[in-house]
């Protein structure tokens, strides 16, 4: 576990103003000093003191960075395909589409599964969210929201709630109900409020609070029973696009992406940002961590994966390919780590060897891009929407499970999937 | 004729569109007199069209210069044709590549989607009153509609229209046949990618554009610089690893949980999404009696997967009160309803924990240092929700490096990984998958399984209760049976007895 603020002290009387509050830790002159919020802010926005010009500061955060860079070259005395040639290789992989689910008249944006490994709730392009029992393929409640492009959607750790947003700058919960004739917009809460579009929403370990991210280039985490604001993370200069939760058992922390091309990692009581990697090329798709907590996985418009150690502190690995040249929207990985399954905008999803750094698979079968791609729960399938409208239905081949759910119609597997170097 | 040139055309690089580029620079290659794609001449009505190409020479092309296999080479070319640099002649609404004789042309780079060029509603009018002066009644009756709708909003431009029509029209009379037959299909073609017909998509529909324009540059004041060096610092100062431990331990991560992956091993007794089963499922249960071996070796990976899988959490708590040591792990559980709970219950909930844990004397005190007990104590006078953050540290160390270990010796863990269960894999012959597939069983909502799971544990504490007050009476009346004392005299030797 390499949640190093699990043991930083993070509440307390901030040193400067000796108000007890969640606290920053930070370096004043080399020393260690725990700082609220509100103190940092302030000391970065004084005046020019005597002696400094704008140049000075600017040679002065210059020297740091490259400081920063020779830090973290010192321990690194090995890469990762390195450490990968005692492992195994991976034999072929032949998946197959076991479910489709028809239901969305216009583009899925979003889906996530719930705890009990087989339902999932997905948004769309028109408005509407729907919860599926995907095992059965029923549709289990319906909400329709009133914007258009629901770009998030979450299902609540207890299974009793869903949130979802996105136009409308806000996150709403549906609390669901067992009686399927109930109105769930007559009880919808409407949690976060933003000033630009939602582009991604996750509840934390329980159902009581939630983490937003938003266009306007801040995350943010709520309460949900009074819509309060618990904390906001300010650092992206451009949309956030998405967040991940760290699994960890002190799940402290998480981990964003952005337009800025930087992936961010915060700590959720104090607000502050912890580690940050900028090494794409393009703006951050989608950002998921690794099954343990230790490293996390990106997904970008420059047409790469890549994965970050977070003990390390760098890049480890870049997953690409001189024919993919359309951006990745969407990264998850499989239970064990090994396999890393990326949607991209030129329709097909790829599959990469985490540690060997080479796809073991490449499917086709949808007829527009590849919007959300989610692994279940307990590892048995993963579940991939997009933004067809299309239908083709055609033969299929045996295989693990997987399966697709798309704008209106099915799309299925075409073509038998081979492995390829 | 096509031009070969991949020119910006003044553009703002779009950085979202970026491929654009990529695939210009491939439909140059393709073109290349010697090493691109053979082109013919193919007699269509009367006319000759120079210049087309073959599905199936298109995507031998692609395989080979990419190297790639034939079924990626078919998906990019599909791309090419779907934004327009490549158009088929025949069935020309579809934008896909055919791997066969189909016929296609390459766009002329005038109609390329250009990164910022956005097809303009007045160009679209143009087109289709073009096309109305032409013949009448050649418009299909998707494009009539939007005709139409354009003729309602465009209505003060619509002069200025008809004689642009008109004019690109009488120009178009003055080529020849041939070329103008050209230019009408790749114009043609053009506007079939950016106003897709109905039950089609657009390839260069992007979908939402970004808030904050990352091209545009930042605003560098003095104090951006401060807060860059204030993170750089922190960052500087942070403790790293190195590669080789941090990556051994991801592939260690690997290994250890390879046979657990249903991708990379199948697993018992079946896959629900495969054989349509959900034995699987069914023997997973949270509030299982027996788990599978699987689950009970998990179990022992880590001690975040034995407190995430809740029936491990079960079991571990039965050792914890064979232990007398239940308290630690109640403290954290509390302290982690406190953490994600809603903001309006966090005092009562302090105060409980306090009552509970904390003070003197409480009836599940928990043994922490006096700094910490301190630092804890003083902070529940103002309670938030990270107040308990130290001490539930100290006390998830404690349980982490020491009871977790003695668990996983002790004779309850070793009895549950004799008692646990491991499935036989099926063996369904197709008749029987094809039953499965109409029975699919649908499960419990799990609403009704919160509602019991919180039921279960109200009637868990509440039983508690009573409990730890009983068992501070049993030792009370031990003692005074054995010891000749009097009530008073116990009240303190019991108060430290019963805290561990």
């Amino acid at each position: 576990m390499c949640d190093q603020t699990f043991l930083a002290i993070t509440f307390g009387p901030c040193d400067n103003c000796s108000q007890n509050k969640p606290l920053m830790n930070i370096y004043l002159k080399n020393e260690p000093i725990n700082y609220c919020s509100l103190c940092v802010e302030l000391m970065a926005c004084q005046g020019l003191a005597k002696g400094e010009t704008i140049h000075t500061l600017k040679a002065e955060s210059e020297t740091l960075k490259t400081k920063l860079e020779e830090e973290r070259a010192k321990l690194h005395d090995v890469e990762l395909h390195q450490v990968a040639e005692k492992i195994e290789a991976l034999g072929q992989f032949v998946m197959k589409t076991r479910r489709t689910l028809k239901g969305h008249g216009n583009k899925v944006l979003c889906v996530d599964w719930c705890r009990d490994k087989r339902r999932i709730v997905s948004s769309s392009q028109d408005g509407k969210v729907i919860v599926w029992d995907a095992y059965t393929t029923n549709k289990e409640h319906a909400v329709t929201m009133p914007c258009t492009w629901v770009m998030a959607c979450a299902y609540a750790p207890s299974g009793c709630a869903v949130a979802c947003g996105g136009l409308d700058n806000k996150c709403s919960v549906y609390p669901l109900s067992l009686d399927k004739n109930e109105n769930l917009a007559a009880k919808k809460k409407s949690v976060a409020m933003h000033t630009n579009y939602l582009s991604s929403c996750s509840f934390t370990n329980s159902d009581m609070q939630i983490l937003t991210s938003s266009g306007d280039g801040t995350c943010a985490l709520w309460d949900v029973e009074s819509g309060q604001l618990l904390q906001s993370f300010h650092g992206h200069s451009a949309d956030v696009l998405s967040l991940n939760l760290a699994p960890s058992e002190t799940g402290n922390t998480f981990v964003s992406g952005g337009c800025d091309k930087k992936a961010n990692v915060w700590d959720m009581r104090s607000g502050q940002n912890v580690q940050s990697f900028e090494t794409h090329e393009s703006d951050i798709n989608s950002v998921k961590y690794y099954p343990s907590g230790d490293a996390f996985a990106t997904g970008s418009d420059d047409a790469t994966c890549r994965l970050y150690d977070l003990r390390a502190d760098r890049e480890v690995a870049i997953y690409s390919k001189e024919s993919i040249i359309f951006g990745a929207s969407s990264v998850d990985f499989s239970l064990s780590g090994r396999l890393l399954f990326a949607g991209y905008n030129d329709y097909t999803i790829n599959v990469w060897d985490v540690l060997k750094g080479t796809r073991v698979a490449i499917l086709f079968g949808h007829e527009n891009r590849v919007s959300t791609v989610r692994v279940s729960p307990d590892g048995t399938a993963f579940c991939s929407g997009s933004w067809d409208n299309t239908f083709d239905l055609r033969n299929i081949l045996y295989g693990f499970a997987l399966y697709w759910h798309q704008g209106l119609y099915i799309g299925v597997l075409h073509h038998p999937v081979m492995s390829v170097p | 004729m096509t031009i070969r040139s991949d020119r910006d055309h003044g553009q703002r690089y779009r950085p979202r569109m970026s491929c654009l580029k990529k695939l210009e620079a491939t439909v140059v290659q393709m073109q290349d007199p010697s090493t691109g794609v053979k082109g013919t001449d193919q007699k269509l009505n009367v006319t000759i069209i120079p210049h087309v190409i073959t599905g199936q020479d298109i995507v031998a092309w692609i395989t080979k210069n990419m190297n790639i296999d034939s079924d990626e080479a078919q998906a990019f070319g599909t791309m090419l044709v779907a934004f327009g640099y490549i158009y088929p002649l025949q069935d020309h609404k579809k934008l896909v590549l055919r791997p066969d004789g189909s016929l296609y042309r390459f766009q002329t780079p005038y109609f390329w989607p250009v990164q910022k060029w956005k097809a303009e509603d007045t160009d679209y009018a143009i087109y289709l009153a073009k096309r109305n002066i032409r013949k009448k009644g050649v418009l299909d009756a998707y494009e009539q509609e939007e005709y139409n709708k354009l003729h309602k909003w465009m209505n003060h431009k619509w002069d200025f229209i008809v004689m642009q029509a008109k004019e690109q029209y009488h120009a178009g009379k003055a080529r020849q046949k041939a070329d103008r037959v050209v230019f009408d299909c790749q114009e043609r073609a053009y506007w079939i990618v950016h106003r897709p017909p109905p039950q089609t998509h657009s390839a260069m529909d992007y979908g939402l554009d970004r808030h904050i324009d990352p091209n545009a540059e930042e605003k560098k004041t003095y104090d951006y610089y401060r807060r860059i060096i204030i993170y750089t610092q922190q960052a500087v100062m942070r403790s790293r690893v190195k590669s080789s431990v941090s990556l051994g331990a991801l592939a260690k991560y690997i290994t250890t949980f390879k046979n657990h992956d249903p991708f990379l091993v199948p697993c018992l007794p079946s896959n629900p999404w495969q054989t349509d089963d959900d034995s699987y499922w069914e023997l997973n249960t949270p509030d299982v009696e027996i788990p599978t071996k699987m689950r009970v070796e998990r179990w022992s990976f880590s001690f975040y997967e034995l407190l995430n899988d809740p029936r491990g959490r079960a079991d571990f708590k039965i050792f914890l009160k064979k232990e007398f040591s239940g308290e630690n792990l109640a403290f954290w559980e509390a302290a982690e309803e406190l953490k994600w709970g809603t903001a309006a219950s966090m005092s009562e909930k302090a105060e409980h924990i306090f009552k509970t844990f904390l003070a003197p004397g409480a009836p599940r005190w928990i043994n922490i240092d006096g700094r910490t007990m301190g630092l804890t104590v003083k902070g529940l006078e103002h309670p938030h929700r990270y107040v308990l953050d130290a001490a539930q540290t100290h006390i998830f160390m404690l349980m982490k490096k020491d009871t977790f270990y003695r668990y996983l010796k002790s004779p309850v863990y070793k009895e549950m990984q004799k008692k646990a269960i491991s499935p036989a894999p099926h063996n369904f012959s197709e008749a029987q998958l094809q039953q499965n597939m109409r029975n699919r069983r649908p499960s419990i909502d799990p609403i009704i399984t919160w509602q019991k799971e919180q039921e279960e544990k109200a009637k868990a504490e509440a039983a508690s209760g009573p409990k730890v007050r009983d068992r501070c009476m049993l030792k009370m009346l031990y003692l005074t049976s054995y010891v000749h004392m009097t009530a008073e005299q116990l009240v303190p030797i019991i108060c430290i007895a019963t805290s561990k």
